[in-house]
């Protein structure tokens, strides 16, 4: 699994509202896009090319910082 | 496992049509302006031909048939199997084949029937056809394939209405001793059969005024149970997970590596989805062909349809090595490796 700094590249890369450098592992998600159906789907695809994982909608509502979306990946990535 | 291959079966046309009626979801209010360029952008729809009321998938699969039988040359009392799949249907009953037996003039030593499949259906389509008409008793027949959704949506559901599109299609296939084989891989998880659903208007819930009646779902999805719901996040897990290990699992056992394949046409579902899809078998984005943009996802005839739209030149003059993968309603998922040369592809009819 790949260090936080390349994961939050990785996020900022799919979603253009965020400028890059803009999120840190404490950045609390919802103050930078909301989890609506489709950043839903944009996230969960990318996670799932990017490092094999599939995580679902709950996962997401109950990770609140990109630190929290970080070790939801990794688990998952680990436990496979 | 349902992995198999069929003999001596090629497809020798394939035709499609829409209704001339398109929309924009540029016009759809129920999103706003930056909503609607970021749906068209993410999701991939940026208009659909839809059916006014009355217009059903056999019609336009009628007059696909009709072009297609002019272009082949063939003779309607020559053929022997009519294989009509939808969840769109004509009537509760009879079936669909039947009246399209009688509209295209087809003799009645024809075989006829239904099959009650979406996404998937195309692929499937193609593995019963191969079935029936392998070893030569059956010599032509038409696949028609195709759905009208939109009468089934509801315009306050965003997460179906700008979606869906109607097309109906006809693939005709003939027994060619000395034609390479079809390779199928086609599987089924029934325990996520509500994940697309029209609940009510079968057996099981039998219409009533309550049918009709809406229903807030959430913010921006209101429907009737009679109309088409779509658990997105469901259908997409499920497609993440099981469509690329299906086309690998038909490579290997096909022995023929994802490089060699020509063209991947895939059920135009979503294109965050079908990107997916790409980048996790390191497709090539030039080998995969789009309709979604124009039509929208059409369902069963989504396969069919982008041939025509996309690749009907190139099926016309070459031989090519292509892989169809349909997946969704069901759950149902299957994918078909097969060679093309020199498919006789009328231009797309609106109708």
């Amino acid at each position: 699994m790949i260090a936080i700094e390349e994961f939050i590249e990785g996020v900022e890369g799919e979603f253009e509202d965020i400028d890059t450098g803009k999120l840190r592992p404490d950045s609390v998600i919802r103050d930078h896009f909301t989890w609506d159906s489709i950043n839903a789907l944009i996230f969960i695809a990318h996670v799932n090319v990017e490092y094999d994982v599939v995580i679902s909608a709950d996962d997401l509502i109950n990770s609140h910082t990109i630190q929290n979306l970080y070790d939801l990946v990794t688990t998952k990535a680990n436990a496979a | 496992m349902a992995i198999f291959s069929i003999p001596d079966i090629s497809i020798a046309g394939l035709a499609a049509a829409v209704p001339r009626k398109q929309l924009s979801n540029r016009d759809y209010e129920l999103l706003s302006e930056k909503e609607q360029e970021f749906f068209i952008k993410t999701v991939g729809v940026e208009t659909r031909h839809t059916a006014d009321k009355g217009m059903t998938t056999s019609d336009l699969c009628e007059a696909a048939a009709k072009s297609l039988l002019d272009g082949l040359g063939w003779k309607a009392e020559d053929l022997e199997l009519l294989i009509f799949v939808s969840q769109s249907r004509d009537y509760i009953i009879p079936a669909t084949s039947g009246i399209l037996q009688d509209k295209l003039d087809l003799p009645k030593s024809c075989v006829a029937l239904d099959i009650s499949l979406g996404c998937s259906g195309y692929v499937y389509g193609l593995s019963v056809m191969g079935r029936m008409m392998t070893g030569g008793a059956i010599k032509k027949g038409l696949l028609m394939v195709g759905d009208v959704s939109t009468h089934t949506t509801s315009y306050k559901d965003k997460s179906t209405y700008p979606l869906f599109g109607d097309a109906g299609t006809v693939t005709a296939l003939e027994y060619k001793p000395g034609s390479k084989e079809m390779s199928f891989n086609l599987q089924t998880d029934g325990s996520g059969y509500e994940a697309i659903i029209i609940p009510d208007g079968g057996i099981r819930n039998l219409a009533t005024v309550e049918s009709f009646e809406y229903e807030k779902i959430s913010e921006g999805i209101e429907r009737n149970k009679y109309h088409i719901a779509l658990d997105g996040m469901e259908v997409f897990n499920f497609s993440l997970r099981e469509v690329a290990p299906n086309i690998r699992a038909l490579c290997e056992y096909a022995e023929t590596p994802l490089e060699y394949i020509d063209y991947f046409v895939m059920h135009q579902a979503n294109k965050i989805m079908n990107e997916s899809i790409r980048k996790k078998l390191k497709i090539n984005a030039e080998k995969y062909p789009y309709s979604i943009v124009e039509f929208g996802n059409t369902s069963s005839a989504s396969i069919p349809l982008t041939i025509v739209t996309e690749l009907a030149e190139i099926v016309r003059d070459k031989e090519l090595k292509m892989l169809f993968s349909g997946f969704g309603v069901g759950l149902s998922w299957g994918s078909v490796i097969l060679e093309t040369g020199n498919i006789v592809c009328p231009e797309l009819i609106e109708l």
